[in-house]
C-alpha cells in the first residue's frame, strides 16, 4: 500500500501574507507530499476542521503575529477534540524562544525559525509524521 | 472495516476522510468497506466542474454549494489538482476560494491529486463518489483539471457537467475545438463583469445553433459573476432540470451505467498493476522478460502473450 505524507499549510490569525508559508508549502510539494493549501486568515476552527476532512498527517501553521500562543493552543485542543491526537503539528514564523518552548509543551513538535531552510523542515516531518 | 462503513453511512466526518484515504492508498481495507456501502449510493446529484485553467471553478463551486445549503441539502466537494509525475508531489490549492464553508458539517471538502492517472482524474475518483453519496450527501461536486483528457473523462464520473468559459482571448472557440462542446450538460460563462461577454455567449450560442438537433434538448448557456454570486440561483436550475431531464428519458440510468463500468475497468486495471508487479507474483517473471527483451532475445508482444497467458490459466 502506497502511502502519501499529507500536509495541512494554513496561516492563522488576522495578519496580512503569506510569502513564507508559500515557500514552504512549493517545498513541500517538491519534496513529494501532498500540500493543502487554504490561504490566509484562518480560525483554529478552520484549521481543525479542514485536517479533519482532508486527513492529514501534518498541520504547518505559520504565524507572524503575537497572537501564536492561543491560536496553537486552540489548534491542539481541537485536534484532541476531534480524537486527531496523532497529527504533528509544527509552526514557523519570528517566535520568541521562551514562546516556543511553552508551544512544545501544548504539544506543538518543532518551532522553526526564520533561519531555518526547507530541507530542514522537510527531514524533520519525514522523521516524525506518524501514523 | 465493517465499523468504519458503518460509519460512514452514518455521515461521520472523521470517517468519510479516512476511507478516502484509504481508497487513495489503494488499500485491502478499503475495498472491504467500499463493498459494503455500494449498496447505499445512487442517491447524490454528481456534477462534474471543468473548464480552462483560472476560469473561476472553485469560486463557482463555492457559491453553488452555498445555494444548494439554502435550499437545505448537503454538499461533498472533491477538487482534483495535478500531481508532479517527477516527484510526486502535489499543490492543492482549490479550498482557499471555499475556507468559508469549512466548518459548515453539512459540507465536506476534499482536495486530491491525481497521482500518476491519466488524465485529469485519479483513480480513486469513482470510489470517492461512492463514499460522498453513501454518507449522505445530496449534491456532489467535483472540480477537475481543465487540460485535455481530464476534461472529456469527466463525463463518465458526472450525472450533470458543467463547462466553465471565460469571456475574451478565444478561450471559448479554443475550447470547443478540444471536444468540449459534446461534454458539456450545462455551458458556464464565467466572468461576465468582464469586457466580452455578449460575444462570447454569441458565438457558443451559434455554434450550438449549429449542432441543435430540432425537438432534442438544447444545451444552456448561464452568464455568472461567481466572485458576487451572481447568476448561481440561475444555474442551480438549469442544473435541476438536466437532472430532471435525465430522469424524464431514462437517461440518468445510461449515465450511471457509464459510470459504474469506468470504476469496474478501473479497478480491473488496478488489481491487474498490482498482480503484475507484486514481488511475491509475477514481478519476478516480468523482470525476467525484460532482462530477455532488452538482450533482443524476446519481443515485447511475446512477453505480454507469456505475462496475459500465465494469468489466464
Ligand atoms: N472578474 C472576475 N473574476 C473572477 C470571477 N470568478 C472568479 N474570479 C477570479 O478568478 C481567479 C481564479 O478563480 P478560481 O475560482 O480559483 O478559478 P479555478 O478555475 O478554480 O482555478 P484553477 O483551479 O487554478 O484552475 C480568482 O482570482 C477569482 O477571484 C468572476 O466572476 N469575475
Ligand atoms: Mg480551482
Amino acid at each position: 500500500m502506497e502511502r502519501k505524507i499529507r500536509v495541512l499549510v494554513a496561516k492563522p490569525g488576522l495578519d496580512g501574507h503569506d510569502r513564507g508559508a508559500k515557500v514552504v508549502a512549493r517545498a513541500l510539494r517538491d519534496a513529494g507530499m501532498e500540500v493543502i493549501y487554504t490561504g490566509l486568515h484562518q480560525t483554529p476552527e478552520m484549521i481543525v476542521e479542514t485536517a479533519v476532512q482532508e486527513d492529514v498527517d501534518v498541520i504547518g501553521l505559520s504565524l507572524l503575529s503575537g497572537a501564536h500562543l492561543t491560536l496553537f493552543r486552540d489548534v491542539v485542543t481541537l485536534l484532541k477534540k476531534r480524537g486527531m491526537d496523532d497529527v504533528l503539528v509544527v509552526g514557523g514564523g519570528v517566535i520568541p524562544e521562551e514562546d516556543a518552548s511553552k508551544l512544545k509543551k501544548m504539544g506543538v513538535a518543532e518551532v522553526f525559525g526564520p533561519g531555518t531552510t526547507t530541507d530542514e523542515i522537510i527531514e524533520f516531518i519525514r522523521k516524525n509524521v506518524k501514523k | 472495516m465493517k465499523e468504519l462503513a458503518s460509519k460512514v453511512l452514518k455521515g461521520d466526518t472523521r470517517s468519510v476522510a479516512r476511507l478516502i484515504t484509504l481508497v487513495e492508498n489503494n488499500s485491502r481495507n478499503a475495498a472491504n468497506a467500499m463493498k459494503i456501502i455500494h449498496k447505499h449510493t445512487g442517491n447524490a446529484h454528481v456534477v462534474g466542474v471543468t473548464g480552462v485553467m483560472g476560469s473561476g471553478k472553485s469560486t463557482l463551486i463555492y457559491e453553488l454549494a452555498r445555494g444548494y445549503r439554502k435550499q437545505g441539502k448537503t454538499v461533498g466537494i472533491v477538487g482534483i489538482d495535478p500531481t508532479s509525475p517527477f516527484t510526486g508531489g502535489a499543490l492543492l490549492g482549490d479550498r482557499i476560494r471555499m475556507q468559508e464553508l469549512a466548518c459548515d458539517s453539512g459540507v465536506f471538502i476534499r482536495s486530491m491529486g491525481t497521482r500518476g492517472a491519466l488524465g485529469g482524474l485519479t483513480g480513486a475518483i469513482f470510489d470517492v463518489i461512492e463514499i460522498l453519496d453513501a454518507s449522505g450527501k445530496d449534491v456532489v461536486l467535483v472540480e477537475t483539471v481543465g487540460v485535455g483528457q481530464g476534461e472529456v473523462d469527466v463525463v463518465k464520473m458526472a450525472d450533470t457537467t458543467l463547462v466553465v468559459l471565460v469571456p475574451g482571448l478565444g478561450d471559448s472557440i479554443q475550447a470547443i475545438k478540444a471536444g468540449i462542446m459534446e461534454i458539456a450538460d450545462v455551458f458556464v460563462v464565467n466572468k461576465a463583469d468582464r469586457p466580452g461577454v455578449d460575444r462570447a455567449v454569441a458565438e457558443l450560442e451559434s455554434m450550438l445553433d449549429l449542432k441543435h438537433v430540432e425537438g432534442e434538448r438544447r444545451t444552456p448557456v448561464v452568464k455568472t459573476v461567481a466572485r458576487k454570486g451572481e447568476g448561481v440561483s440561475e444555474l442551480i436550475q438549469k442544473i435541476d432540470n438536466h437532472m430532471n431531464y435525465l430522469k424524464e428519458q431514462n437517461l440518468l440510468e445510461l449515465r450511471r451505467r457509464k459510470r459504474y463500468e469506468a470504476e469496474l475497468v478501473e479497478i480491473i486495471r488496478r488489481e491487474l498493476m498490482s498482480y503484475i508487479f507484486d514481488e511475491k507474483r509475477l514481478k519476478g517473471k516480468i523482470d525476467d522478460l525484460v532482462d530477455r527483451i532488452s538482450m533482443k532475445k524476446m519481443d515485447p508482444y511475446t512477453g505480454a502473450e507469456e505475462v496475459l497467458e500465465r494469468m489466464l490459466r
